[in-house]
């Protein structure tokens, strides 16, 4: 291989993934190729039925693609396992019967990837990192639905996954706690420079959120384009990068007029560029 | 026209709409003092802190019901028929005191934990098979669409053909009461398992006997207590009927042969003294046992209100 594939941790080659419904079998994504590198904040851009949240669920090893191939970190993957630990947008990813430091020890407990002592430990740092200590002791039903994904994505981050995949994982906040957590996010990135792989279907996130997104049309989800999305922020909101950037995804994701099949972050966006 | 004028909307005064949202000016103020209200947090009184207790609350219940019986009872005079609650009381406590209550619940008991324990067992197992496989819920759904509604006395003579009369028939009524109703209510908890949780623990690599310990059984459990609430429910009645069918074993009876014997007797208020004796074990394992079990779980869990 190049120089560079040392830097490549996710593989995507030719992906093509089915699922089947009582009566129909469809084809959710065709031939979908991608690279995720070490350190990429990657997001899967697309309109609803692109097949972004099965592709994700694919690399999780929930789905077998019925072609191509996906690596990670130099193996393929066959099932679901602790090295690609996924943050889903439900809340009722926590056990409810677990207060939220064993949450967050479940998995290191599960996989018995760390030692006994040092599983508790570990547990309170990632809980201090996503500022919930006063809440250690509490369950799940107690808390905000910002607290409780942020308890999610301490789980994951506690178990140092290769690769963290997020799918929608802020969609069912409000807007302000959206908005909070996707700077959490970033600020924990900065500090720990994970891999995350992040699929949304809002255009503003994934330019806040991404370092690079991949965008895939619908039925059946191919890929349109994947671009660089650089450190562009809330901050950045009124500049002519982010407008511009916004607008181009905008056409790229619209192009073909749809009438009635605008996503919800795309109008405002669209309207101030 | 008159027609015209009752469907015409002026004839109704109504505010004018105006085309656009009239501007007003924009204000800011400072807070107001809200130290007015006194504390923001207040503790709730006695009878209110009472009126909110459960145990209060049925307690009460049952007093009244208590004197309602006590009232009629005089009222009606006659204790061949309707014996007040004092003389069941008397009579119960006697009974108690004597050792005879005692023996006859024990030896209830004992058939009553086996079959229960033997239907939990076999409940386990016949779930553990339906998760795993599409054959296996589909044996269970059946085999429990078919038994679930056959009264387990029905099945009684039958047990008394293959086991005789003793502990094995009860036994076998028993499981077959408890079986079927805690299977159906553990299988359905185990199916309104939200997909998210099967998929984080599937994530955490866990698979077969760890994912159903570790994942469906807490999960499913608000169901699979419900269930074991039923099974205990009709466990309980079966054993209590099905002493009545047959009656005495050896010489020691259970509640059921007691009630059963006090009727031969005519004597009444022992027939209520068993009666009531069985609704005592009842309320204590529903309101002592299975609520101390709800509110160290599912109720800690959040899981039910």
């Amino acid at each position: 291989m190049t120089a560079s594939s040392s830097l490549e941790l996710v593989q995507v080659r030719d992906v093509t993934l089915q699922y089947k419904t009582p009566d129909h079998l469809v084809t959710a994504t065709y031939k979908v190729s991608c690279t995720v590198e070490q350190g990429d904040r990657y997001v899967i851009l697309g309109p609803s039925g692109c097949g972004k949240s099965t592709l994700l669920k694919a690399v999780g090893g929930f789905i077998k693609p019925v072609g191509g191939t996906i690596v990670v970190n130099g193996r393929e993957v066959r099932e679901p396992g602790p090295d690609r630990m996924m943050v889903f947008q439900e809340f009722e990813q926590l056990m409810p019967w677990k207060t939220v430091l064993q949450n967050v020890m479940f998995p290191m407990q599960a996989t018995g990837k760390y030692w006994k002592s040092e599983t508790r430990e570990r547990a309170l740092a990632a809980i201090d990192k996503v500022n919930l200590t006063k809440f250690k002791d509490v369950y799940p039903h107690m808390l905000s639905g910002g607290m409780k994904m942020r308890v999610a994505i301490a789980r994951a981050m506690a178990l140092e996954p290769d690769v963290l995949l997020m799918d929608e994982p802020f969609a069912a906040l409000d807007a302000l706690t959206r908005r909070k957590m996707q700077e959490e996010l970033l600020a924990l990135w900065d500090q720990l420079r994970f891999t995350v792989l992040f699929v949304t279907h809002s255009i503003e996130e994934a330019i806040v959120v991404g370092s690079r997104i991949l965008i895939l049309s619908p039925h059946p989800g191919r890929v349109r384009a994947e671009l660089e999305a650089g450190d562009l922020s809330y901050a950045d909101l009124d500049s002519p990068a982010f407008g511009a950037l916004a607008k181009r995804i905008h056409t790229l994701l619209f192009e073909a007029p749809a009438p009635g099949t605008s996503s919800e972050g795309a109008r405002p966006l669209a309207a101030a560029s | 026209m008159s027609v015209t004028h009752t469907l015409s909307p002026a004839s109704t005064p109504a505010p004018a709409k105006p085309k656009a949202p009239r501007p007003r000016a924009d204000f800011e103020c400072a807070l107001a003092d809200a130290s007015g209200i006194g504390e923001v947090q207040r503790r709730l009184s006695l009878p209110e802190r009472l009126a909110n207790n459960d145990a209060v609350r049925r307690a009460a219940v049952l007093v009244l019901l208590l004197v309602i019986w006590e009232v009629y009872a005089r009222w009606a005079d006659n204790p061949l028929l309707f014996p007040t609650f004092s003389l069941t009381l008397e009579t119960f406590l006697h009974d108690l005191l004597d050792g005879t209550l005692i023996d006859r619940t024990r030896t209830s008991l004992y058939p009553l934990a086996l079959g229960y324990a033997g239907g939990i067992a076999l409940a386990a197992l016949f779930t553990s098979l339906a998760v795993s496989s599409r054959i296996g819920a589909d044996i269970l759904t059946t085999l429990t669409a078919m038994f679930n509604p056959l009264p387990a006395i029905a099945v009684l003579p039958l047990a008394l053909i293959w086991f005789g009369l003793g502990v094995p028939s009860l036994v076998f009524v028993i499981i077959h009461s408890v079986l079927w109703a805690v299977s159906l209510s553990t299988l359905t908890g185990f199916r309104s398992v939200p997909e998210t949780l099967r998929l984080s623990g599937r994530n955490c690599g866990l698979k077969g006997v760890r994912y159903v310990a570790l994942i469906l059984i807490p999960a499913a459990f608000p169901a699979i207590l419900a269930g074991l609430k039923i099974g205990w429910a009709f466990a309980w009645r079966t054993l209590v009927a099905a002493e009545l069918v047959f009656g005495v074993s050896s010489r020691s009876g259970g509640l059921g042969w007691y009630i059963f014997e006090a009727r031969a007797e005519l004597d009444t208020p022992k027939v209520f003294a068993g009666l009531f004796t069985v609704i005592l074990i009842g309320l204590l394992v529903e309101s002592v046992i299975f609520r101390v079990i709800e509110a160290k779980t599912v109720q800690k869990w959040g899981m039910q209100r």
